[in-house]
């Protein structure tokens, strides 16, 4: 077996990425990052519950930022891009770890989030590919009648479907397991674990996970019932 | 009581294994699981079988010697149980059992339920020691050590790198043990000096012997016979975190001369 060498003539960065130790920082800190994306995401939605022309002004708003949208775009999708390159390099780890599985084995304490993080980040990856075709583009086919700028009859209409409604319901339970996992995991991958505070980190955790799910639950089911119209 | 055992039986690292079923007659609850495979293993050498092997020293728990997954469980599933610990009266008469060794790249079957752990010493070969002055002994109490500190180094120190936590985890990681390693040290003045560079060998050997990474998912806490928190993981990356930060370029040291 190699002995791993101290001295190497990699830089100190991609020294730092080499380690499964920066690999998990760098899923840590862009996980932050999609993390506050998605509490943006779902702070803007809600004002669909404020009456039709509100959710079109804050999108007229958005794209009024011109430049520093495409800023924060490209930031979060260069969050994404290391998210998922770090996941499937340590994914390929895993295989390459226990390449020979047990016959039988019995998970005990941990949790159904922590166990399915390999399954529910692909879910939500695909699901984001998706509702981009879906709301952003608006590609024919997979939106009925999508009308730039329309935003909020787009998001009526677009979920009225009952087949888009159930996807974007089970994506959010995934998202719901995956965000559960990754808020707390992120405190312990940079080095915060503590025996008083990390059961209220775990709480904190769920607690949150269950209000950003539950909101863009809330508007998709609020669409389906006919009260935001 | 009767049971049932499905066994991994592997003739050596080279050739591969299989699942035997063996029958284990008239069980007494009082045996430790490691004396039940004994009697097995008696009936099996009077046959002219070869008897199942596995590694056992102390039996009382605190060698690290003994482990191998029953039942889809490191060391059974006991809270802070090895399988030398572990009595047969946790078991029914009927019982299916099933016996497999550690899995993991880093930890390769020598035969049946035998791994080779050497990957765990090249680990703490790495990092795991302090520098001490030679010459006469210290004084003792001569170097002050906060209670909280000194017992949770003690803690860190029980690990007796049997190796469940990478048995247990789905990655087959050794974050717990090498964690435990670090913190034990972390916690204590005589480890200070290293503190940096060790955090960074251990960590880059253990990526080196090819285990797999953490995901925090706990599953080595839950089977660690000597119940070491997840905790020392979080030191572990803490202080390599805090020694990749400040790495200093390597500089020409002056020499007196």
């Amino acid at each position: 077996m190699a002995t791993a060498a101290l001295d190497s003539k990699l830089h100190r960065t991609l020294r730092f990425y080499e380690a499964t130790n920066g690999k998990k920082t760098v899923m840590a800190l862009t996980g932050a990052a999609l993390w506050g994306f998605v509490i943006i995401h779902l702070l803007g939605n809600l004002q669909v519950f404020l009456g039709p022309g509100k959710l079109d002004q804050y999108g007229e708003a958005l794209r009024a930022t011109g430049a520093l949208l495409w800023v924060a775009r490209g930031g979060l999708l260069v969050c994404a891009a290391l998210h998922i390159t770090a996941a499937l390099q340590l994914m390929a780890l895993k295989a390459k770890a226990r390449p020979q599985p047990y016959v039988k084995k019995v998970p005990t304490t941990s949790s159904y989030a922590s166990r399915t993080m390999y399954l529910s980040g692909p879910v939500i990856l695909a699901f984001i590919i998706y509702h981009l075709m879906h709301f952003t583009f608006g590609v024919p086919g997979i939106h009925p009648d999508f009308v730039e700028g329309a935003v909020h009859a787009n998001l009526v209409k677009g979920l009225s479907q009952p087949l888009a409604a159930v996807l974007y319901l089970a994506t959010m339970s995934m998202l719901l397991f995956h965000l559960y996992h990754g808020i707390w995991s992120m405190f312990q991958t940079i080095g915060l674990s503590h025996p008083r505070y990390t059961p209220l980190v775990k709480k904190a955790a769920a607690g949150i996970a269950i209000a950003l799910a539950g909101g863009n639950i809330a508007i998709v089911v609020s669409v389906l019932l006919g009260i935001v119209k | 009581m009767n049971l049932t055992l499905h066994v991994w039986r592997q003739k050596d690292v080279a050739t591969p294994g299989k699942m035997v079923r063996y029958d284990a007659p008239n069980v007494n609850e009082h045996m430790s699981f490691l004396e039940m495979l004994d009697v097995v293993n008696e009936g099996l050498i009077l046959r002219g079988e070869e008897p199942i092997a596995f590694e056992h020293d102390c039996r009382e728990g605190i060698c690290g010697s003994c482990g191998f997954m029953i039942n889809g469980i490191a060391h059974g599933g006991f809270k802070n149980t090895t399988v030398c610990q572990l009595h047969m009266r946790h078991f029914a008469d009927g019982d299916e059992v099933y016996i497999e060794p550690w899995r993991a790249t880093a930890f390769p079957v020598m035969k049946d339920l035998i791994v080779d752990r050497s990957a765990f010493d090249r680990i703490i070969a790495s990092g795991g020691y302090v520098s001490v002055s030679t010459g006469s002994a210290p004084d003792g109490n001569a170097l002050p050590i906060r209670k909280q500190d000194s017992d949770l180094a003690m803690d860190a120190a029980a690990c007796i790198g049997c190796g469940a936590c990478v048995a247990s985890c789905p990655n087959a990681a050794a974050a717990l043990f090498t964690g435990a390693k670090i913190s034990h040290l972390a916690h204590l003045p005589q480890g200070q000096p290293e503190r940096k560079e060790r955090s960074l060998r251990m960590v880059r050997q253990m990526n080196a012997e090819l285990f797999g990474n953490c995901t925090n998912i706990g599953e080595c806490e839950a089977t660690c016979p000597k119940g070491i928190p997840i905790e020392v993981i979080a030191s572990m990356n803490g202080d390599f975190l805090a020694a990749s930060w400040q790495e200093r370029p390597p500089v020409e040291i002056a020499g007196a001369g």
